[in-house]
């Protein structure tokens, strides 16, 4: 069964029509590219998934349960599907270690030498454990960016929701952001991207979408999408982008 | 025999020091405690006035909040709008009559519900400057509004507010002095009675300005210190090195963002 199902899903900010119809199901260890121009509701979707913005139609369903019900536990569901913000939204009264350990003791009720020790095994896998104590004013971009992936993987989640999570950086942190995300897909989680890294979306997913003003356009594995993109839509936005 | 100005001046605090004193004591206490007061009445107004209503909540819960939001405006609107004097007036010889009420009390009481809501602007205002990456941050990992608020936004607002929390104070050292109004024994009220006997009152005063002086000033040194500690310091540690694991490395960043580098 489908990890995270969306079906027939909507979203407007009053007149304006954000996301018009979008059925996607996302299968458990699947790591997904959603590619497509500014403004072709990319964000909104995965905004959408963690309930950052409450979709107007259409349902999300996690483990085949519909995550709009009352009934549901927000911060549990939240909790499982951690998000990576493209500004980083790290927590800046704290220092990278309590970033990660906060949420494990509020949300989670672990003790503290456990989420710290969680904390600890993450900022390692991400390569910041000589940060622990730094507070986030004190790191650059691409540090920051890394320990907003620890913090949201010491939550434990099953799913990690990508929004744009280079376009902040300057090129040189790119890279050692990039290296990260191609060791989580590696290890098994189950991840959608918002990105504009191609080379990201081409070499390390296994699965394209292309959206367009605000529908799926196309939806396929990499090297369709890439070097045989059926729909003309896809095509042209590729030549332009591979062109500039 | 004619006395220099400041033959009086020393006169004055020679044979009426204990005046001063206690003067400068009601005013301090009166201070401290309507910043403090003032601070946390402020707080729970300002926590209230930002609470999220969303579509999920009860129709209950949304008509008693907009009723308990309604209040706290109204009580902003009142106690901003109108003077402290005038307020300790009423309060005193109208809604305390009858009431055997400890003067200094009721000054506590005044003072504290007029900078409170003061303070209810001043941190909403801090609440509300916070980016809303934090909120999204915290309920991201699952936190809920209560505990965004306490562990992320509210630290981070309050921080942002201790300059604007240090002229509250300030304005409350010297504000006392409109409690003469109900016979308040503070600073002001004091230096009149040392003035009148001997029809010093320029002496007098200004000795009483002297003090005012010191003691703002004092707060506010006091106050910086506080800022300076939550801001912790400028540089950190890394631990272990590429060639020595136990090394510390001491790396300072740079930035004016916190005054004095």
């Amino acid at each position: 069964m489908a990890v995270i199902e969306l079906s027939h899903l909507e979203k407007s900010f009053g007149e304006i029509e954000v996301l018009k119809d979008i059925s996607l199901s996302v299968d458990k260890g699947e790591v997904i590219s959603v590619i497509g121009a500014s403004g072709s509701g990319k964000s909104t979707m995965l905004r959408c998934i963690n309930l950052l913005e409450k979709p107007s139609g259409g349902k999300i369903c996690f483990h085949g349960k519909d995550i709009m019900d009352k009934g549901l536990n927000l911060s549990e569901y939240r909790a499982k599907v951690g998000m990576v913000f493209q500004q980083f939204n790290l927590f800046e009264n704290m220092t990278a270690l309590q970033n990660c350990v906060v949420g494990q003791i509020k949300v989670l009720r672990r003790r503290k030498e456990e989420a710290e020790e969680v904390a600890r095994e993450n900022l390692a896998r991400v390569g910041m454990l000589q940060y622990i104590n730094a507070k986030p004013r004190q790191l650059s971009g691409g540090q920051k960016q890394r320990v907003a992936i620890a913090r949201t993987l010491s939550m434990n989640p099953e799913v990690i929701l990508f929004d744009e999570p280079t376009s902040a950086l300057d090129p040189e942190m790119v890279g050692e952001v990039l290296a990260v995300m191609r060791t989580l897909a590696e290890s098994g989680y189950t991840m959608i991207v918002v990105t504009h890294e191609m080379g990201f979306a081409k070499d390390v997913s296994n699965r394209v979408i292309f959206m367009d003003k605000g529908v799926v356009v196309e939806d396929d594995t990499p090297s369709v999408i890439f070097q045989n993109p059926k729909v003309q839509r896809t095509k042209e936005f590729l030549a332009r982008y591979f062109a500039s | 025999m004619s006395l220099s100005f400041l033959e009086k001046v020393l006169f004055l605090i020679e044979r009426y020091y204990p005046l001063f004193l206690s003067g400068m004591a009601t005013t301090m206490l009166i201070a401290i405690t309507g910043t403090v007061a003032g601070f946390v009445i402020g707080l729970v107004v300002a926590v209230i006035r930002t609470i999220p209503v969303s579509e999920h909540d009860s129709k209950f819960k949304k008509i008693a909040l907009a009723i308990v939001k309604f209040i706290c405006v109204a009580y902003i609107e009142v106690f901003r709008g109108t003077p402290m004097m005038i307020q300790a007036a009423v309060f005193y010889y109208g809604i305390f009559m009858g009431v055997n009420i400890d003067l200094t009390l009721a000054a506590f009481v005044i003072v504290s519900i007029n900078t409170g809501a003061y303070m209810a602007e001043i941190i909403r205002g801090g609440i509300i400057s916070i980016d809303k990456g934090q909120t999204e941050g915290a309920y991201s990992i699952g936190m809920n509004h209560r505990q965004t608020m306490t562990s992320v936004v509210l630290p981070q607002a309050i921080r942002n507010i201790m300059p604007s929390v240090g002229n509250e104070f300030v304005v409350n050292i010297k504000d006392t002095s409109v409690l003469n109004v109900i016979g308040v024994a503070e600073l002001y009220f004091q230096s009149r009675s040392a003035a009148g006997t001997y029809a010093m009152a320029f002496q007098s005063f200004t000795i009483a300005a002297v003090i005012y002086f010191f003691l703002t000033f004092i707060v506010t040194r006091i106050l910086r210190l506080i800022e300076r500690r939550m801001d912790g310091p400028k540089s950190y540690v890394i631990y272990g090195s590429q060639t020595n694991p136990d090394a510390e490395i001491r790396i300072k960043k740079g930035g004016a963002r916190n005054g004095r580098y």
